[in-house]
């Protein structure tokens, strides 16, 4: 075991060890900021350190904590989980730097950054993880900071949305965690492992994991339950619009995907043959997602709330690539992971500035507001048409194999499969998204500004790198997706090599 | 010469990335570079014209590339180089370059001047991956980056109520388009497994030989014309088009009249392969066609606001261009394309001329006179004018006669409404020249008018000399294959002669008038499309959209996640906690009851 298998602990104790020392008294800014810093540099060592032509989990270490159920503290990183941390990493960064300054906060500033500390190692511990119970301990412990960000600092009715999405996700984690428990004891009592790739072993033999439905549709609905699956969703919007814009960043962009990488990771590839028994359920559920958020959220008269029923939106075409179940559609759900991480924490980060100046957020009280705050007006078009599938960014390179995967699988002579019929659906959500994003940004940053915003500082040269970052980012993956399918190719051939029984 | 097509290509784009990132603040900086960009690109433009052999294979770069997964799916950036799109290439580059040049002085008091110039670069770039796509995905990325450029440009007045309106009108408009133009492409790759236009051409024999693809294959072509009926503004999605009048008038004139509105049918004339196979599919192009070329020279005979005449012209001749491709005149449609794009570029440039000479003034009833006081203005429009309604020896007479006669070959009622538009484009432009340049000035601002300068001149002239001349056999034979003339046809007479009724018309109703003589409500409100189009969506989408929002907010938030919450599993201790305040206490009760939960389970069992 060389000193590089040790880079994704150092990834976790890094944060951790900032967290610590800033309730300890460093200077939270500062640290938080040089320990993300310090986390992206690492995570982009691990990506280009990463050997693609042996594929396969690499930089793993291992600790056994308890041989008699073959539980240990396992780590290690693939195409997949690069990816995945890449953007923790990233947006991490982004949600550390555009934070407001200690002296700002009116509480307890040295918490409010050790709260986003611990929910950047939470996530990375999650997707670094190659053991069950870690992978899903990690993002528990995500999940409790997340908390005390909307109830102490957010903003509304911040602790009717923390009640809220407290409910809503320990509902959701129960649930994953009963279907986790039931795959576990299902399987034969001699080769039992809480290993993730001892399990995807097991998965290749065929027939060794016993294909439930029952048991998969568990996993689906927790899963699905942490990723605002229609008709689950109601605690997003409102705990995002409560929520501190760097709170609100880092789980609408990073950890909601936790569900969607547990998909892709655990359920779909141990258990293919129980998926296909839920196929038209998810089809019908991220329809749900894709039309009738998609209808709610233009009925929405605040930006927030927009912003946080369009990322449930977005869900639904992840949904669908993972639906499809092809290598079109389950590539183009793992660069739209990436995509959407992105958008969405741009779209936040300037959301919450905006908010910082005018107190508010309502489309009836904005209005011209790029007049005064030009690049503001400028970015958040960027990120807007980012997030509703322009092409030059991610999110377009990344919604196109989607469709093309659900329209692989073809219906009987003229008529459509169900498939197509959904990515018809998803097609009409494109025109939907437009429509709202569209009446949201001319609402928010055009037209003609009322007198008491004509004299709002722009955002200040200071605190423009994190939007641009995130931006940029966008764009070259735009510009060259094949960055990103290289990097999840192994995976999703991983994914979809499980036999048939 | 091997870096010819990229050196067009991106340019544009370089000169836009550059503006944006370095020279906002200088705003002639900014403006130069855009001018000579464009100006390299149709320079090379010119080269490659001249010395480029066809190929479709020759430039690619990657994409999207699924290879490494065992799918044949591959999206490259790819130029096509071919008759077609050369003769395109030179319309968009060279009128691109006039009209980066007139904007130096049309705009030259614009704050906004270096975000205008970005777009119109950015615009450049857009159009001219339309016009190189060798691939129906290629094509749909430019398409919708035009799509973005226009409304960057068309809402350039951001900060006005009415240009940020028209924007996304036109945006979500053209989406609405797009979401058939997708719809199409996705249906031909199941059939094809390609979306490479050389690869179907190739495979669309075989396939089209079973008669149980003819359904399928109208499907396809009704949803890929979509896009036309989005980005070309025909009926029923025409409503976006005058309302982008709202964005700076060279905009209206490069993006709304010569080039980006002609992609729809430089589309069509591509895919062309593909739509001829279904018969049902070519009727209902010719019959929007129609309908459109109909109902905007209608509405345009009752309009006061001189962009916005000129821009119900441009859907009408549109509305021609798409009629003939439906009636299987293909080189009439890229022919009237072509000479339109010269003579309707010229109008609105004119237009921009009288319009900045009159202070901004756009009424074409608070103009007059102005013949005297903008004579270049004046004969370089009178060509214009004379090219669009298709008088003898303009450009416009000859690519008209040519969907004329292919229409009266195709069907009569095709043809008579044809004739009909030629008559109603006499009579409305010669209401509209009458009006601007003769008479008295009717407002002082028209009275103190005088020639615009040099800069703004130069490009007129220009752009005079193709549209008289664009339409001589000895010119377009160079560019365009001409549809062979039938020299016993009677059409040309037929249509000079409805022509020339306009034309005297138009004279005699509008000579030395102070306001319009003649008021038809419906003509001038555009037979209340728009405010059709309002009730419908307030009636269909945004009242699904406030029972969704109702049913998201009272049914699925409150009752659902309430009863849960308080019916469940004894959440309700977590309650108390968070109605004490102490969130901090509950969230760590909570991680350590997970993890002891999950011990429990797994060691006690």
């Amino acid at each position: 075991m060389s000193a590089l298998n040790s880079l994704p602990i150092l990834l976790i104790v890094l944060p951790v060890a900032a967290a610590i020392a800033i309730l300890l008294g460093a200077a939270p800014k500062k640290t938080a900021l040089l320990a993300t810093a310090a986390n992206l540099l690492l995570t982009l060592w691990l990506v280009f350190g990463y050997d693609q032509a042996a594929a396969g989990y690499q930089f793993t270490s291992a600790t056994l904590l308890a041989p008699e159920w073959k539980l240990s503290f396992a780590l290690g990183v693939d195409g997949l989980s690069l990816l995945l941390l890449l953007l923790t990493a990233l947006v991490a960064f982004a949600a550390v730097w555009i934070a407001p300054r200690p002296e700002k906060l009116e509480r307890y500033p040295s918490l409010y950054y050790a709260c986003l500390l611990f929910i950047v190692a939470g996530a990375t511990g999650a997707f670094a993880s190659l053991d069950l119970f870690f992978f899903y301990a990690f993002h528990e412990l995500a999940l409790i900071p997340t908390f005390l960000l909307i109830g102490i600092w957010g903003s509304g009715d911040r602790i009717t949305a923390a009640w809220k999405i407290t409910i809503y996700l320990a509902l959701g984690s129960f649930v994953l965690l009963i279907g986790l428990l039931a795959l576990y004891l299902s399987l034969p009592a001699d080769v039992r492992t809480f290993s993730i790739p001892g399990l995807q072993a097991l998965a290749l033999q065929g027939g060794v994991i016993p294909q439930t439905p029952w048991i998969y549709l568990t996993l689906l609905l927790g899963f699905g339950i942490l990723i605002s699956l229609f008709p689950f969703h109601t605690w997003a919007p409102q705990a995002y619009a409560s929520a501190p814009a760097p709170a609100a960043m880092l789980h609408a962009g990073v950890l909601k995907k936790f569900g969607l990488y547990g998909l892709l990771r655990v359920a779909l590839p141990l258990m293919p043959q129980a998926a296909q028994h839920w196929t038209n359920l998810l089809l019908c559920l991220l329809v749900g997602n894709i039309l009738y958020v998609g209808l709610v959220t233009i009925a929405q008269k605040r930006l927030d709330t927009m912003l946080g029923y369009s990322s449930v939106m977005h869900m639904g075409y992840i949904f669908l690539g993972i639906a499809a179940f092809n290598p079109l559609g389950l590539t183009g759900a793992a660069m739209l992971l990436f995509a959407h991480g992105l958008s969405i924490a741009a779209l936040f980060a300037i959301a919450g500035v905006v908010r910082e100046r005018t107190g508010s957020l309502e489309f009836a009280k904005l209005g011209g507001l790029a007049k005064p705050m030009p690049f503001l007006g400028f970015t958040f078009g960027l990120a807007a048409f980012a997030a509703i599938g322009l092409p030059g960014f991610a999110n377009f390179a990344s919604e196109l194999p989607i469709f093309f995967g659900a329209f692989s699988h073809a219906g009987k002579g003229l008529a459509f499969s169900n498939f197509q019929a959904a990515g018809i659906v998803a097609l009409w959500g494109v025109v939907i998204s437009a429509v709202y994003m569209l009446r949201g940004y001319r609402a928010a940053f055009m037209g003609e500004a009322p007198k008491r915003w004509a004299a709002l500082p722009d955002l200040c040269g200071c605190l423009r790198p994190p939007i641009l970052l995130l931006l940029a980012v966008l764009l070259i993956t735009g510009f060259r997706p094949q960055l990103l399918i290289h990097l999840v190719t192994p995976t999703i051939k991983a994914v979809l090599a499980v036999p048939a029984p | 010469m091997q870096n010819l097509p990229w050196i067009i290509l991106f340019t544009p784009l370089l000169s836009a990335v550059l503006i944006v990132l370095f020279t906002q603040r200088w705003r002639n900086l900014s403006a130069l570079i855009s001018i000579a960009a464009v100006f390299v690109s149709a320079a090379a433009s010119i080269v490659l014209f001249r010395t480029l052999p066809d190929s479709t294979t020759a430039f690619q770069l990657p994409w999207l590339d699924f290879s490494a997964l065992g799918i044949g799916f591959q999206v490259p950036i790819g130029i096509t180089i071919d008759g077609l799109s050369k003769a395109m290439l030179l319309v968009v580059t060279c009128i691109g370059a006039l009209i980066h040049l007139y904007s130096w002085a049309y705009m030259a008091d614009d704050e906004g001047k270096s975000r205008y110039f970005a777009g119109l670069s950015f615009f450049m770039f857009s159009m001219l991956g339309i016009v190189f796509a060798n691939n129906f995905l290629m094509m749909f990325i430019f398409w919708e980056l035009v799509g973005v450029s226009s409304f960057i440009l068309i809402g350039h007045w951001f900060y006005r109520p009415a240009p940020p309106a028209a924007a996304n009108k036109a945006f979500i408009c053209n989406r609405l388009g797009d979401f058939g133009f997708m719809l199409g492409i996705l249906l031909v790759w199941t059939a094809t497994q390609s979306v490479d236009f050389e690869v179907i051409k190739a495979k669309l024999p075989e396939l089209a030989a079973n008669p149980a693809f003819l359904p399928f294959a109208t499907a396809a072509a009704i949803c890929l014309f979509c896009g036309t009926v989005g980005k070309s503004a025909q009926f029923p999605l025409h409503v976006w088009l005058p309302d982008a009048m709202e964005g700076p008038t060279p905009v209206s004139a490069l993006i709304h009249a010569a080039t980006m509105v002609a992609a729809g049918v430089y589309m069509l004339v591509r895919v062309y392969f593909i739509i001829s196979i279904s018969p049902a599919a070519m009727e209902v192009i010719a019959v929007i066609g129609t309908i459109t070329a109909v109902l905007a020279a209608l509405m345009a005979t009752q309009q006061d606001d001189i962009k916005r005449v000129l821009a119900y012209s441009t859907l009408s001749q549109l509305g021609y261009m798409v009629m003939a491709v439906g009636v299987a005149s293909r080189d009439g449609a890229m022919f009237h394309l072509f000479t339109h794009a010269f003579f309707k570029a010229l109008l609105f440039l004119g237009a921009g001329s009288v319009i900045l000479a009159c202070h901004h003034e756009q009424n074409i009833w608070k103009m007059g006179g102005l013949w005297k006081k903008q004579p270049i203005t004046l004969l370089t429009f009178a060509a214009a004018t004379l090219a669009l309604m298709g008088v003898y020896g303009f450009s416009g007479f000859y690519s008209k006669d040519a969907i004329l006669i292919a229409a009266s070959e195709h069907h009569p009622w095709i043809f008579y409404a044809g004739l009909f538009t030629a008559f109603l484009t006499a009579f409305y432009m010669t209401r509209l020249f009458v009006v601007v340049f003769f008479g008295k000035a009717r407002t002082e601002a028209a009275g103190h008018a005088h020639e615009s300068p040099a800069v703004m001149l130069i490009p007129l002239v220009l752009l005079a000399i193709p549209s008289v001349v664009a339409g001589y056999h000895g010119v377009i034979a160079n560019f365009l294959p001409t549809p062979a003339h039938e020299a016993a046809s009677n059409v040309p007479y037929i249509a000079s002669g409805l022509g020339l009724l306009g034309i005297a018309l138009g004279f005699l109703l509008y000579r030395g008038q102070e306001k319009d003589p003649i008021r038809i409500p419906l003509l001038a409100n555009k037979f209340y499309f728009d405010e059709f189009y309002a009730l419908l969506i307030w009636n269909t989408q945004d009242l699904l959209a406030r029972i969704s929002g109702f049913i998201d907010r009272w049914i699925l938030d409150t009752a659902l996640v309430r009863g849960l919450s308080s019916g469940t599993w004894g959440f309700g201790f977590a309650l108390r906690f968070i109605q004490c305040g102490n969130l901090q206490a509950y969230a760590l009760l909570f991680g350590a009851g997970v993890v002891a939960l999950f011990y429990f389970i797994l060691f006690y069992k």
